[in-house]
């Protein structure tokens, strides 16, 4: 696709690799030009499913756009066409469909030059060249470390991330920019976010730390945002508050059953909660009960007594933050870092 | 003999004596696979028990080039030449014609064309118009054995270049002899040389390209096999002109032989000090490489070759930058095939002036062919540029067998063209097939007769491609594909004329938006049969009918009852039972169960299957 005409050239030249000279006449829409490209696009087409109306990519598709783009018609079937398996390797991450692969080898650029696993490449030859996994092996056997590089990628729908098939074209959905939470790396993406809920993120080209490069858990680590366990309000167990059985009773807290194996029911007879129970409250009642214990422990054993490990998914300013409270409040040095995931 | 290398007593002169009582056994991979390493034992087995293993040597050589009459053997003095030697005829040789002095005449090679029964080696027609400069020393010396290399003036040319030349000197003495590129470009092998030279960038690498894909073509194997020595010093030469220290031979795996027979030679020029650190005493340093190829076809092709080198699959990069900028690990690298560096120390040792002399002025020197096909002599011919195809076909080949019709010549194997009748006497030279809508291509060459089927002919070459290409562009990728689809529906009866301009349209495709010469050339074969032979494509199509009589979906086998005793062989061998017919009556075939398999046709006694 990257032919062009230069003046005094034999033949096209390909614009990615064609060192400019001094005086050249590039011409990048050529009668030539555009003959070859609508030639490359059209035997693309002669092996490739026309389920523009399906497929995930729909509106982000490079082949969609370029074949809309130079009136490339649909041809009709008149050959042999590839039957590939659809999603068949095992991995959770990456959806692969190898009808849809144009060859273009940029999911094996990714991995190798940017990724440095080297999982992709193409194997066999002629017609019969496919791209694999290691030696046609499942992706994960093949060093793959599931950062979804490949699929961020992809041109067409032959790579997709797994957890967001079906979930909302680009079309339906609205993309918001965030900072990944895990680390203090700071990378950027885009949350593809479809009825307030999100389902799947992208890499943003733009973004000034990390370009298009995420780890795994930054491009598929967001199911816990939506997910039913996840704690929104602190739970402080029953003995540390006030008036628990009163309060639940009223309504202001709420008794949070915790599947695990107790040898008391949380309420007894009596409508008495166990002390190891689990109380939903509000901040405020929970970091009173903290800060009470910390002041008192202070008191009894001095500021050596505590010992502090902070996060790296904080940023730098809240980890001097942690430091001085460690220091001036707690009245220790012992603080240490996770620097690492 | 004189030398002015510092071993002269390692060359073993009596490989140049005619008197010098040998018998050669051709130990090429044609030869080898119908016996002849056995045939090589029993001789020496023979001599043993009649005690002339001393006197008499069992000589292992190269190709002769007439490997479809190998086995050769060639019993000296006197230059005997059997063909078809098998071990068991060991005894006799030795009996009759050692010890007895008297040639083996029903080994000696008789003539189909004159009919005659001939004894000595270069009296044999095939070899009558042949020049043979490069292959001037295979079937003569052991290639193993580089006493024999040195006796016939080996390592002079390199001597003479590390202690009179300078690397400029070298470059346009081989500028000056116009050497072109024998991989098949024909790129002027001297101004090639002269652009790695001007890189100012180093470590260089020279590296000689012997991954030989061709179907059918076996020029650069035979080099290698029979004269592996002029191909390392090829090589010395060229990368002392450009500045290398360092070789690669990338050869096909397919090719054991050839590996063998150079590591042999790389060990040998190793231990006289010809390879290797300061190599005969000079400040030259220079070493070379094995690389095996995995047998990829497009691994000929330069840029591919360096990747594969380089551990990479082997697919082609865009050029610009070229190889003498940014080749084998972005260094500057020089690229020539097996017979472009095996004619160096000729030219070197014989100067410019005698090369130049051979051949044609724009086309110098010989052009090495693997002429096979439908023709008398096969085997490795070597010619003068300038030679006309009539010439190679019909003297050096010896005309088409069966007193059949000759249809056309393809060179340049699957990426070349074919040319009919009317082309047969132009001259055979990298301009002149150019001109005619061919190629010179490294040096297959079929010849096609009139039953071949050129629809048929051109599917084969398409197949080929199809197989073989890396899958990069899909231009190559996916329109040889579709090509050969097109071409299959004309050989089955299902074309249409708008195959036709399919077949253009893709052709035109592939040429322009192909990466390298595989893709640009792959069509060639269609479009050359299409331009000389439309008339038999289109009567597939218009007439549902193959005038070659070869593709099975469009003939019919009928039996000629005038012909046809009724002697019911073809009725027994028919394996869909659709003949009929009471012995000692006519048979006839029921087109509605024939198979088309032709059995009946090659059964029959009396030439009374016909196909129409």
């Amino acid at each position: 696709m990257c032919v062009v005409s230069v003046e005094k050239a034999r033949g096209l030249q390909t614009a990615c690799t064609t060192p400019v000279a001094e005086g050249m006449i590039v011409e990048t829409e050529s009668e030539a030009a555009c003959e070859t490209r609508q030639f490359v696009l059209e035997m693309l087409l002669t092996d490739h499913p026309n389920d523009c109306m399906t497929c995930e990519v729909n509106g982000d598709c490079k082949l969609q756009d370029l074949v809309y783009d130079y009136g490339v018609e649909w041809p009709e079937p008149n050959g042999r066409r590839h039957v590939y398996p659809i999603d068949p390797d095992p991995n959770p991450f990456v959806f692969i469909d190898l009808n849809k692969c144009i060859l273009c080898s940029r999911c094996v650029r990714a991995c190798e030059e940017i990724q440095n696993r080297d999982v992709w490449s193409f194997a066999f030859r002629g017609f019969e060249t496919k791209l694999v996994a290691g030696t046609d092996q499942p992706m994960l056997d093949a060093r793959c470390e599931s950062c979804g590089q490949c699929v961020a990628y992809c041109p067409v729908g032959a790579l997709y991330d797994k957890m967001s098939v079906g979930l909302g074209r680009p079309n339906q959905v609205e993309k918001v920019r965030t900072t990944c939470s895990y680390c203090g790396v700071g990378c950027n993406f885009d949350l593809n976010v479809r009825n307030g809920e999100i389902v799947r993120v992208t890499s943003a080209e733009d973004a000034p730390v990390n370009g298009m490069a995420l780890c795994v858990k930054g491009r598929y680590g967001y199911d816990y945002v939506h997910h039913r366990d996840r704690l929104t309000r602190p739970l402080v167990r029953a003995k540390w508050l006030p008036d628990v059985e009163e309060r639940v009773t009223e309504g202001e807290w709420t008794l949070v059953e915790v599947a695990e194996k107790r040898a008391e029911p949380t309420v007894s007879g009596n409508g008495a909660i166990a002390g190891d129970a689990f109380i939903e409250t509000d901040w405020g009642t929970a970091l009173d009960v903290v800060a009470g214990k910390f002041a008192k422990e202070k008191q009894a054993q001095g500021g050596d007594a505590f010992s502090v490990f902070a996060s790296a998914k904080c940023t730098n300013e809240e980890n001097y933050l942690f430091s001085k409270f460690t220091r001036q409040v707690l009245g220790t040095n012992s603080i240490d870092h996770c620097a690492r995931l | 003999m004189h030398t002015t290398l510092p071993f002269p007593n390692e060359a073993d002169p009596t490989v140049n004596d005619p008197q010098h009582k040998c018998i050669a056994v051709c130990m090429g991979t044609g030869c080898t696979s119908s016996q002849s390493a056995q045939l090589h034992q029993t001789l020496r087995e023979e001599l043993d028990e009649h005690n002339l293993n001393g006197e008499i040597e069992v000589r292992r050589t190269g190709c002769f080039g007439f490997c479809e009459q190998g086995p050769i053997v060639v019993v000296s003095p006197g230059e005997t030449f059997y063909t078809e030697v098998k071990p068991r005829s060991a005894e006799t040789i030795v009996e009759q014609h050692v010890l007895g002095n008297q040639p083996v005449e029903r080994l000696l090679y008789h003539d189909p064309t004159s009919d005659a029964t001939v004894e000595k080696w270069h009296e044999i027609g095939f070899y009558g118009k042949q020049q043979r400069i490069l292959l001037d020393n295979s079937g003569i010396i052991d290639p193993e054995n580089i006493g024999h290399y040195l006796a016939r003036e080996g390592y002079q040319a390199l001597h003479q270049v590390l202690s009179e030349m300078t690397p400029e000197q070298v470059i346009e003495e081989v500028t000056e002899s116009g050497l072109r590129g024998r991989g098949g470009a024909g790129f002027p092998t001297g101004v090639k040389w002269g652009f790695a030279r001007k890189t100012q960038k180093w470590p260089k690498y020279v590296i000689c390209n012997a991954d030989e894909g061709d179907p059918g073509a076996f020029m650069d194997r035979s080099v290698l096999e029979g004269d592996p020595h002029a191909v390392i010093e090829g090589m010395i030469i060229a990368g002392f002109a450009i500045g290398a220290q360092a070789g690669y031979i990338y050869c096909r795996a397919e090719y054991p032989l050839a590996i063998k027979r150079l590591r042999v030679a790389l060990e040998q020029t190793r231990e006289l000090g010809l390879l290797g650190d300061n190599i005969l005493g000079s400040d030259f340093s220079f070493d070379i490489t094995i690389k095996e190829g995995a047998g990829a076809f497009v691994c000929g092709e330069e840029t591919a070759l360096m990747a594969s080198i380089q551990g990479e699959r082997g697919q082609p990069w865009p050029r610009p930058p070229y190889p003498a900028v940014s080749g084998l690990w972005k260094q500057p690298s020089n690229v020539n095939n097996v017979k472009s560096y095996a004619f160096v120390p000729r030219i070197i040792h014989k100067g410019a002036e005698w090369f130049s002399s051979v051949g044609t002025e724009g086309s110098p020197g010989t052009a090495v062919f693997a002429l096979t096909g439908n023709v008398n002599r096969t085997g490795l011919i070597e010619v003068p540029m300038g030679i006309t195809l009539r010439e190679i076909i019909y003297d050096v080949g010896g005309g088409i067998p069966g007193g059949k019709k000759f249809k056309a010549v393809q060179t340049g194997g699957p990426l070349g063209g074919c040319l009919p009748e009317e082309y047969l006497d132009i001259p055979v030279d990298f301009d002149s097939l150019q001109e005619a809508g061919s190629v010179m291509g490294s040096g297959g060459m079929v010849i096609a007769d009139e039953a071949t089927c050129m629809v048929e002919f051109a599917k084969f070459f398409t197949k080929f491609v199809c197989d073989e290409s890396c899958g990069k562009c899909p231009p190559c990728r996916i329109g040889s594909t579709r090509m050969l689809e097109a071409l299959e529906r004309i050989t089955e009866g299902e074309g249409t004329p708008e195959d036709l301009d399919e077949i253009y349209w893709l052709a035109d495709g592939m040429q322009q938006g192909s990466l390298c010469a595989l893709g640009q050339l792959a069509p060639a074969p269609v479009i050359s049969t299409l331009r000389h032979f439309e008339d038999e494509y289109r009567a597939h199509i218009e007439e549902e009918r193959c005038p070659a009589g070869k593709c099975q979906a469009l003939i019919t086998f009928e039996i000629v009852a005038d012909l046809c005793p009724g002697c019911m062989v073809c009725a027994r061998n028919c394996a869909s039972n659709a003949i009929s017919g009471e012995k000692g009556e006519p048979h006839v075939i029921d087109p509605e169960l024939c198979e088309r398999c032709g059995l009946c046709e090659a059964v029959c006694n009396f030439d009374a299957v016909i196909v129409k």
